[in-house]
């Protein structure tokens, strides 16, 4: 990447997200300035309906801010029209959803292959990453297993390995242990740590606060807004 | 996303669900089966009628008594009232134009044949021996009438084979006498069996010659007189010559109609053809059906599939990639009907032919390439709505659907 050392991964300024509900305006996010360096392994954390999923949603490209901008890399990529974010997401972002979001028809190894196959990957090397990938999750056993016959634990590996196939930059975890048990969960928490330890960013999102606690870096976040950031920097004022 | 992927993807993705794929291509397997068969059955009954004309005899050239339009055919020609009767001296005038390579006098009642006590109610034909090269008859038995003087005539009768089974069964009929009206013939020649020939069966008439048929109907009048031209090239130069001589036979009066097979062929060609088109027309609208089911199923599968496309889309693919594959998805399963439905087709057109045999129910090849065309085109319009319904869909709101 030609990105400096110096700029951050990610630089919100100025943020704002407005959810029309029916007469009424909802901020979801205000004014928000955030920054997260390559490499660092942040918990956001708040109540429901905090705006932590919104800034979820706006970091990985998949929501575009009412206000501000948004530099990833270096790059503002709230400009760019819905096919470049699309190639963004593919390239830079990977995703690791509470209810994993496997596809159900297709096998273990077709799910992991996923975004290589849309990103238009020859079949030979999606072919020696998946057998790789499947091998770096523990999951070689079980490559023809379609998601209905994985246990939920085997799913979310799955899951990470999908996000992890196209070697992004950063990795999003909403609620990344919510439907699995604490065993199972701090196995899957372990895992994302350990790609974090590789040099990913790692932004997980999560009511847990024993799972927030092992992140190196934690933002509370409170009706729209930065409430606490254990890193020190940019802090909204309390409202 | 390279093809051969999307492919896959968009197979998985129908196979994914199979009643709901079953329906859609049984739908479409309908409307495009019903497209072949009906053509079918409309080209087949062209080509009956067709065939029917084309056994009359090639080059051939009718001339009626009366005035009609020519160069179509019209059902007044088949009951006319004549200003003035056509003659045996009319027809052989007509020897003389050089594009006219036969004239056979055609006189037409009916009467009653009788042998060894049974009897029956014939058509008799009155004609001569120039009948068989002008109509192309083949013989089964023995020869057909005589060549002669036309106003002379042995008491010969030819008859057809079903006359011939009906008066002797198993017995010879050649030489036997038979009793028609009040006059004896012996049978001299039997004609294959030919089957149809213009509402005339020639199975089932008997021939003698044109000057008794005159005597016994007490008539100078003729029903037609047929005309072999000299090649094909010539038909309208003999219609033409004919159309002379008898005007100027007939006191300046152009009192006949000549009407050629061509005329005929073409004017039963169109109007069979456009009722093939019209029931194609019908098939085509349950093609439109099947295409609204179509659209009906891609819309459930992409509500159904809405947290699929979330993903897709959170994985990095772009607007043309959902549209393609649920585009994709769409023609192949149009695409599995409209095969399955042209396999149907085909085996029901064959059963057709299998019970009616003398019904050639072929479906025309047009038919089949514009049912196809059609299913698979439809497939995909009616495809495009969901697609980009899929295409456009948020994929903030779409994944967290579940």
């Amino acid at each position: 990447m030609s990105a400096t050392r110096a700029a951050p991964l990610i630089a919100l300024a100025g943020i704002e997200r407005i959810f029309q509900l029916g007469d009424s305006e909802v901020h979801a996010l205000r004014r928000l300035d955030l920054a997260i360096g390559a490499g660092e392994y942040v918990a956001v954390m708040g109540p429901s309906g905090s705006g932590k999923s919104t800034l979820l949603n706006l970091l990985g490209l998949l929501d575009r801010p009412n206000a501000g901008t948004y530099r990833l890399e270096g790059r503002d990529v709230t400009t760019l029209s819905a096919e470049e974010q699309a190639r963004v997401r593919s390239e830079r972002i990977g995703f690791v959803f509470q209810s994993f979001h496997l596809v159900p028809r297709l096998t273990a190894a077709e799910n992991i292959a996923l975004p290589m196959t849309l990103a238009g990957i020859a079949p030979a090397e999606r072919a020696a990453r998946v057998a790789q990938a499947l091998q770096d999750f523990g999951l070689a056993n079980r490559a023809d297993h379609r998601p209905d016959q994985l246990s939920g634990g085997q799913r979310q590996r799955v899951a990470i390995a999908r996000a992890t196939i196209m070697q992004p930059a950063m990795i999003l975890a909403d609620e990344p242990t919510g439907n699995l048990d604490r065993a199972t969960g701090d196995e899957v928490v372990r895992l994302l740590e350990e790609l974090n330890a590789r040099g990913v960013t790692l932004i997980v999102v999560t009511h847990d606060a024993a799972l927030g606690a092992r992140a190196r870096r934690q933002l509370a976040m409170e009706d729209g807004s930065l409430q606490r950031d254990s890193a020190g920097m940019a802090c909204a004022p309390p409202t | 996303m390279r093809t051969a992927d999307l492919i896959r993807f968009a197979r998985g993705a129908a196979t994914g669900n199979p009643l709901r794929s079953t329906l859609l291509v049984v739908a479409m397997a309908i409307g495009v089966a019903a497209v072949v068969i009906l053509t079918a059955l409309g080209d087949g009954a062209r080509r009956y009628v067709i065939a029917e004309f084309s056994s009359l005899g090639s080059n051939l050239v009718i001339i009626l008594p009366g005035r009609s339009q020519t160069g179509g055919f019209n059902p007044g020609n088949a009951v006319t009232s004549t200003p003035r009767d056509l003659t045996v001296d009319d027809a052989q005038a007509l020897l003389r134009a050089p594009a006219i390579r036969n004239v056979t006098p055609l006189a037409v009642g009916t009467s009653e044949i009788s042998s060894g006590g049974k009897l029956r109610e014939v058509m008799i034909a009155g004609t001569t021996a120039e009948y068989t090269a002008v109509r192309k008859l083949d013989m089964a038995q023995g020869r057909f009438l005589a060549p002669g003087d036309w106003r002379r005539g042995a008491s010969e009768a030819v008859i057809g084979a079903r006359v011939r089974e009906e008066l002797f069964g198993n017995g010879p009929a050649l030489g036997q006498l038979v009793r028609i009206g009040d006059r004896r013939f012996r049978i001299v020649g039997v004609l294959a069996a030919s089957g149809q020939g213009l509402g005339m069966n020639t199975d089932e008439i008997v021939f003698v010659p044109v000057s008794l048929a005159q005597a016994m109907f007490n008539s100078n009048t003729l029903f037609r007189i047929l005309i072999e031209a000299s090649g094909r090239e010539t038909i309208e130069a003999a219609k033409a010559q004919a159309s002379a001589i008898l005007k100027e036979r007939h006191d300046g009066e152009e009192d006949v109609t000549v009407i050629t097979q061509d005329a005929v062929l073409s004017t039963f060609d169109r109007l069979l053809g456009a009722l093939t088109m019209a029931v194609a027309g019908i098939a085509a609208i349950s093609l439109a059906v099947a295409g609204i089911l179509v659209m009906n199923v891609m819309l459930v599968s992409v509500t159904q599939r809405t947290a699929e496309i979330g993903l897709l889309k959170a994985l990095g693919a772009d607007a043309a990639t959902i549209r393609n594959s649920f585009l994709t998805e769409a023609a192949m399963l149009s695409l599995t009907g409209a095969v399955l439905g042209y396999l149907l087709g085909i085996a029901g057109a064959a059963l057709i032919r299998q019970l009616y045999p003398t019904y050639p129910a072929f479906p025309p090849d047009w038919a089949v390439l514009a049912g196809l065309a059609t299913a698979l085109a439809t497939g995909i319009l009616f495809g495009v709505l969901p697609a980009r319904r899929a295409a456009r869909l948020d994929p903030v709101q779409a994944l967290s659907k579940r």
